[in-house]
């Protein structure tokens, strides 16, 4: 059977409300399972996330990296390219960051040498992406399986380095040295602080804003711009791109160069925004999450400010969870996260007939 | 059909079959109940032989060996009775369209089918093919085979069916016998007024050529010689028609013409601009240099179907003043660009921010007109511009390609419709297996003639 298609506030808001409103039900159980209250956990999460001091701002220091990556996979979307390799980007644009930072924080101002490694947390990220780009649009070779093959590079490539060249003289934990003060990007709380506003101390840092910008950067580049338009109609049909002259080999290309830019991005909150210093694994996941969060924020800059901040609640709430309760571990909040992802990303059209009907239903009634 | 052939269920209503109510869920239901149906597009396997195509679905067993016979013997038994000869060995891929089109049928009376239904199937072929495929259909029809034709080509209905029955967005508008009604009649019926059937040719003085192509040779990835040699001279205020049956290497003389495939062998000159395989043009080049293209596929090529109309307005325009001053696009004025061209070429419902996907077929294609007639082109290409499209919107883009060439421009028309080419051009050239077979003034053609030709036969009066 056919079904009439969705008022658009229903597609936009009701059902991902829904999804997200069945994966926490599915969640409960599973709490209750354990013999906790769901009701308990649910507000231990939300004051976690929001209410308790810091909360609010380790909540926004996760969607800042949540916003990065799922940028990052929603422009390559537009081009109809799955780009799975934000991990390896991110970890690559970390690097970047770093070898400026070692390379010229001794030598150059702390604000020059920030902005030297926005840019090359960007290019790093770039060119890490530009390669399976490449390799996509002249040599026929899979995003898919290319962007992952480039995730365990990266992965090698770091360890290599960061326990080579890379390594903090005299020590023999894989890391870099920590870098100057003055090239490290401030924390909210002390940029507040500047002004009178005293905040709790948290990990959020002006990376945050950086990450907003890029969303209205990204939303008027896709939307507003004579090459977002060429990157969706591609993205839409190639055929129809072809007819109209736009070169598809050469935007596969820039739309890949521009989604590994702002995946690299994330490295910005991470290294040069926490911790100062290059180390390993501090992609943690991000990078795949960032699809989950590009789905559900259907690719548009807004949705995915909402899917980072649900994201970033989820991390810092499920945190607090366990903290809180002796039977729920970690792993058990990484099994919500999974829920989340699943019904929102993975079944994200599950309710669609159902309320579609419902739909249809009520305006039955109606007439 | 759809809903006859169990791809979709009725809302409501009922079918019935020979007087019994029928529920047909699916198409293994419509099977069942004797229902075959022959699609437009065939649903065959190329790399099967014609045996293994009709046992598709009924190879009765793990093992095939057994099937196998059996269908052979039917098979026999179907080409004796109805007149259907085939060989079954012989590759699917290897046949012509006529021949893959028997298969179908065939397909279908294997299955039982005592009620045959036909989309579209004269659009693939010859109007030589067309006559033997309609000498089946009057067999099938002596052996108590009840046949549903679906075309929009009146002169089809009148010459073989026995009842029709005329549809206007989705319903039954009349029921009338060939026999006490005419083109005319049916015409008005499917469109709800009355309707120029004939566009009257009107020929002017050719001006001076404005495309030239000479010897295009063009080699698919595989490597089959799709064009040979293909040379012609379209003048400023004319129309040149294209005729041939599909699949002669019409497209890929559009694909070369337009920038979309580089030429392999010979020369394109456009104004002062000289394209071959040193010096190739992409469709963007062509564009500026005054070159507009209608595409043969519309959904496809023609259009970003989940696109806005307002978008799609600027579509190959993208990159000039049309789409927005600068790097940005000014969604404003395109939507006012795509509101005047609404209104011009009467497109419904006049909505710019509808997706392209949502409007008729008939409405597409007036978008895809109106954007590329709208720049003012000096040469214009366009390939299949009624295809699918409602007897009312055809006359409308006639007259607009009819009132372009008077206005000066230069129209290479590619249509398999010989009515269409017979209506509209000065010049028809005509295409068989990539080669031009011969090209004729219009007063010297007539259907039997171009038939001839398009079947690969040449005649004294080649280009």
């Amino acid at each position: 059977m056919k079904i009439a298609p969705l008022p658009r506030w229903a597609e936009v808001g009701l059902i991902p409300v829904l999804n997200i409103a069945l994966a926490l039900a599915v969640s409960g159980v599973v709490i209750a399972m354990l013999g906790e209250s769901p009701m308990a956990a649910l507000v231990v999460m939300m004051k976690g996330a929001f209410v308790n001091p810091g909360g609010l701002g380790y909540t926004l220091y996760y969607t800042t990296n949540f916003i990065f990556t799922g940028l990052a996979v929603s422009i390559a979307f537009h081009a109809m390219l799955f780009n799975i390799g934000g991990e390896g980007q991110a970890a690559i644009g970390g690097l970047g960051v770093a070898l400026v930072c070692l390379a010229l924080d001794p030598v150059l101002p702390g604000a020059l040498v920030i902005v030297l490694a926005i840019g090359a947390s960007a290019a790093f990220g770039a060119a890490w992406a530009l390669i399976p780009g490449y390799l996509q649009a002249y040599r026929g070779s899979h995003i898919v399986i290319t962007t992952i093959m480039f995730n365990f590079i990266a992965a090698g490539l770091t360890v290599a380095l960061l326990t080579g060249a890379l390594m903090r003289p005299g020590q023999s934990s894989p890391q870099t040295r920590e870098f100057a003060e003055a090239a490290q990007l401030p924390f909210i709380h002390d940029m507040l602080g500047w002004v009178g506003l005293g905040v709790a101390r948290s990990p959020l840092n002006l990376s945050f804003v950086i990450a907003l910008v890029c969303c209205v950067g990204v939303w008027v580049l896709i939307w507003r711009t004579k090459f977002g338009y060429a990157l969706r109609a591609m993205g839409q049909s190639e055929p129809a791109a072809i007819y109209a002259g736009i070169p598809v080999q050469r935007m596969v290309v820039i739309a890949m160069a521009l989604s590994g830019g702002m995946a690299g991005m994330m490295a910005l909150n991470e290294i040069l925004g926490v911790q100062h210093k290059l180390l390993l694994n501090f992609t943690s996941g991000y990078g795949f999450t960032g699809i989950a969060v590009a789905l559900m924020g259907r690719n548009h800059p807004v949705g995915i400010v909402l899917a980072s901040l649900l994201f970033g609640a989820l991390f810092q709430g499920g945190a607090e969870l366990d903290f809180e309760f002796k039977t729920i571990t970690r792993e058990m909040v990484l099994l919500i996260q999974g829920l989340i992802i699943l019904f929102s990303g993975a079944l994200a059209y599950m309710l669609y007939p159902l309320v579609g009907r419902v739909f249809a239903m009520v305006r039955g009634a109606d007439g | 059909m759809s809903i006859l052939y169990g791809f979709y269920t009725a809302d409501s209503g009922q079918i019935e079959i020979d007087g019994q109510p029928a529920k047909i869920h699916n198409s293994a239901d419509a099977i069942r109940l004797g229902i075959g149906m022959v699609h437009q597009h065939f649903m065959l396997v190329p790399t099967f032989t014609v045996l293994e195509n009709v046992m598709l679905g009924r190879e009765g067993g793990a093992l095939l060996e057994r099937g196998r016979a059996e269908t052979r013997a039917e098979l026999e038994r179907l080409s004796c009775e109805h007149g259907l000869e085939i060989d079954p060995d012989a590759l699917v891929g290897d046949l012509g369209v006529g021949l893959q089109q028997r298969v179908e049928i065939l397909k279908a009376l294997r299955r039982g089918a005592r009620i045959l239904i036909l989309d579209e199937p004269t659009g693939v072929l010859t109007p030589d093919e067309t006559d033997r495929l309609f000498d089946i259909l009057r067999a099938l029809k002596r052996d108590g085979v009840t046949i549903l034709l679906i075309t929009h080509k009146l002169r089809e209905i009148m010459e073989v069916t026995d009842a029709v029955s005329v549809m206007r967005q989705g319903e039954m508008v009349g029921h009338r016998t060939p026999a006490t009604t005419t083109r005319e009649e049916l015409a008005e019926l499917m469109v709800g007024r009355k309707v120029q059937l004939d566009a009257v040719p009107v020929t002017g003085e050719p001006g001076p050529v404005a495309l030239v192509a000479d010897g295009l040779s063009w080699r698919d990835a595989g490597g089959a010689l799709r064009l040979d040699r293909v040379g012609l001279e379209l003048r400023a205020g004319e129309i040149l028609g294209v005729a041939g049956v599909t699949g002669n290497g019409q497209s890929e003389l559009l694909d070369l013409l337009s920038g979309i495939a580089e030429p392999q062998a010979g020369q394109i000159r456009l104004g002062e601009r000289r394209i071959n395989s040193g010096h190739p043009a992409d469709p963007a080049e062509m564009r500026a240099l005054g070159l507009a293209h209608v595409p043969e596929d519309r959904q496809h090529r023609g259009l970003v179907l989940s696109f806005s109309a307002a978008e799609n307005v600027v579509l190959g325009y993208q990159g000039g003043e049309r789409a927005g001053t600068g790097a940005f696009i000014n969604p404003t004025g395109i939507r006012a660009l795509c509101q005047k061209l609404m209104d011009r070429f009467d497109v419904r419902p006049t909505d710019p921010s509808l997706r392209a996907g949502g409007f008729s077929g008939g409405n597409q294609q007036k978008i895809v007109l109106a954007r590329e007639i709208d720049v003012g082109p000096k040469v214009l290409l366009v390939g299949q511009p009624t295809r699918g499209v409602d007897i009312g919107a055809i006359e409308f883009i006639h007259q607009q390609l009819v009132d372009l060439k008077q206005a000066g421009c230069a129209i290479l028309l590619v249509s398999v419709e010989l009515d269409e080419i017979l209506a509209l051009s000065d010049r028809i050239m005509v295409m068989n297996a990539g080669r031009v077979v011969g090209t004729i003034d219009r007063a010297e053609a007539d259907r039997h003639r171009l038939g001839l030709m398009m079947a690969g036969i040449a005649e004294g009066a080649a280009a």
